[in-house]
């Protein structure tokens, strides 16, 4: 048996002990996420440039095959892969705790592997091109259900091993009380990729026996209803596990402490209650379900899950600001935001990605998720644009910034390129912004999601969209090629600095650090003595002001289409 | 924070509030977590959907 000295060490960062196999597979599952992110971005690429109509690209049939795999590559694989790493280290880095069954963590890897390589073998064959959704009665080989069940299963496993390394950790007693914030997040990730993944296998098995033909029929509203616990419930263990990383990267980079540990816990809770019923918006138009239904689930239940959400939207800048404030940058409202870390790319990425995630994502999903005003947008570019700004700017945007952390504390090497790291956030983030604000005013003025061609050139009957509709497309395109560059900028810089960057020095250090060091307190429970957050109640009221006015102008916007007088 | 499991008998014994231990229970928090959404989402919307009636041929 491995004596403690050679399976652990100690990150001279943190002084968090590290269990060595929990940092190969979280190496292993990061380096997959990026690879995925790399594929599914090209494509994401040409799908938005197609969608330019003095671009258009690719003819129809690869535009379809295109989308389908954008869709499966960014939303599950490069996600998933990331967010298995994200569990990993909060269970067994941030408890200081040993790994439960890396060999079954292992098996979960090649499993998520062979399942994700699978589904996108099948689809670059050309027959497949059933989109991420893929509802029936469109029907895609087997394999590609194959693959996801596959992919389902292997990520299931891995939960598996993560709730397995709470049970070690408080058994061996690793850790005192309560678990951190951050592992308090990663455990609500968990909980709802239970049900995500559950719920994922109990349609897509009898989908995949459908499609080598040993049942005859799936009900296409069936399906939408099972598939959108999975579809929609995969978006919200992004959410809970990008709000875990905004805590821990405001913890790593100033040693901010949550303002209150039980207020945060609350919200993350509220998540955990309420935030996987909201896949209903999904279902808002559909005849066959009663009002009763879609309103509980969304204008009830949902509006509590946004509830958690706004309250990390106070609490995350929040901690912030009160680091800032306890560091001596005091004077008047902002100083603790105008002498904030901007040069840092974790700090600037995870910052950008908190206001571009509540002002873009979190308002427009309300609004999408009203009964009523979700007639104005549903099934519109939208759609795309609600959820590039909840996925792409919130998530997307939050693991890269932790990624700069990740480098050095796990993979032990520099930043090879620490100037683009440096403009990589800013660049991604304006591309992202733009994608999701012109996609959602395009879809505003009507223009479909998942259309090939909005002139319908080749179409016998023409429609006209207001010639802003294609102003829209054209920024989108544009938008686009920044967000693909800062993309580009992220994976260059990765993949260079854990190929040939330099070790860090100290990183085998094996000793405890003698003075607590700042960025500890992301494995400590506690909340911070004093708090004076009054730049925070500013920047909230300014949200708050911001949600209620976009909320009741689609209110009015509803009364102007709707003929009644 | 307290932990349930201290000694008996230490004169100091708080006792832990019940949303604390909740929430330092994640396989109840999980327990709950997936019921609910089974419940409120999936089950209610299926029995709705079961009883559509098939159209006539």
């Amino acid at each position: 048996m491995a004596t403690a000295a050679e399976t652990f060490r100690i990150c001279p960062t943190t002084g968090l002990k590290i269990h060595l196999s929990a940092q190969t597979l979280i190496k292993a599952n990061a380096v997959a996420a990026v690879v995925f992110l790399l594929f599914g971005g090209l494509l994401g690429l040409s799908v938005a440039l197609t969608r330019w109509p003095a671009v258009h690209i690719l003819p129809a049939n690869w535009f379809y095959l295109a989308l389908t795999a954008h869709g499966f590559n960014v939303l599950l694989c490069w996600i998933i892969f990331f967010e298995v790493a994200i569990l990993y280290f909060a269970s067994a880095v941030l408890l200081n705790s040993r790994l439960a069954a890396p060999r079954a963590a292992w098996v979960a890897f090649a499993l998520m592997v062979i399942g994700a390589v699978m589904t996108n073998v099948v689809v670059l064959q050309g027959d497949s091109s059933v989109m991420f959704t893929s509802y029936p009665p469109l029907r895609a080989q087997p394999g590609f259900y194959l693959g996801l069940i596959l992919f389902a299963v292997g990520a299931l496993t891995a939960v598996g091993c993560f709730f397995g390394t709470l049970v070690i950790a408080k058994e061996e007693k690793t850790y005192e009380g309560s678990v951190p914030l951050v592992t308090f997040g990663a455990i609500t990730a968990a909980i709802i990729a239970v049900f995500t993944l559950a719920s994922g296998a109990i349609i897509l098995i009898p989908t995949f026996l459908w499609s080598v033909g040993l049942v005859s029929n799936i009900d296409p509203l069936m399906y939408k209803l099972v598939w959108w616990a999975m579809g929609h419930s995969s978006q919200q263990i992004n959410v809970s596990a990008h709000v875990a990383v905004w805590y821990a990267i405001a913890a790593m980079t100033l040693g901010a402490k949550p303002i209150s540990e039980k207020v945060s816990r609350t919200a993350f809770l509220l998540y955990i209650l309420f935030l996987q019923l909201a896949s209903a918006h999904h279902l808002l138009v559909e005849p066959g379900l009663s009002s009763e239904w879609k309103v509980f689930n969304t204008s009830y239940a949902m509006y509590l899950a946004v509830l958690g959400s706004m309250i990390h939207g106070m609490t995350v800048p929040g901690a912030v600001e009160t680091a800032q404030r306890e560091r001596g940058y005091t004077k008047g409202l902002f100083e603790w935001l105008r002498k904030a870390p901007w040069g840092n790319p974790a700090f600037a990425g995870f910052f950008l990605s908190l206001v571009l995630f509540g002002f873009l994502g979190g308002i427009s999903g309300v609004v999408m998720g009203t009964e009523q005003i979700n007639l104005l947008m549903h099934n519109t570019l939208y759609a795309p644009g609600h959820f590039h700004a909840t996925v792409v700017a919130g998530t997307t945007l939050a693991f890269m910034a932790i990624t700069y952390l990740v480098v050095p504390l796990i993979f032990q090497k520099e930043i090879m390129f620490p100037r683009m790291a440096q403009w990589q956030p800013y660049i991604f983030a304006i591309g992202i912004a733009g994608i999701s604000v012109f996609m959602m005013g395009a879809g505003t003025l009507g223009v479909p999601r998942r259309h090939w061609d909005i002139t319908f050139s080749d179409a016998l009957l023409h429609y006209d969209y207001p010639p802003a509709a294609y102003l829209m497309l054209a920024l989108n395109g544009l938008s686009a090629i920044a967000a693909a560059l800062g993309g580009a900028m992220y994976i260059i810089n990765v993949v260079a600095s854990v190929s040939f960057g330099k070790s860090v020095k100290g990183a085998v250090r094996q000793a405890q650090p003698a003075t607590p060091l700042p960025a500890a307190v992301v494995g400590q429970y506690g909340s911070v003595a004093h708090v004076r957050i009054p730049g925070t109640v500013v920047l909230v009221t300014v949200f708050l002001v911001s949600f209620v006015l976009y909320y009741f102008v689609n209110w009015k916007y509803l009364s102007e289409v709707w003929p009644m007088r | 924070m307290a932990d349930s499991a201290e000694p008996t008998g230490t004169p100091t014994q708080e006792r832990v509030p019940f949303m604390q231990r909740l929430l330092d229970n994640p396989f109840l928090l999980l327990f709950i977590g997936v019921t609910i959404p089974t419940v409120l989402y999936l089950v209610w919307g299926i029995m709705e959907l079961v009883q559509i009636p098939v159209a006539p041929r």
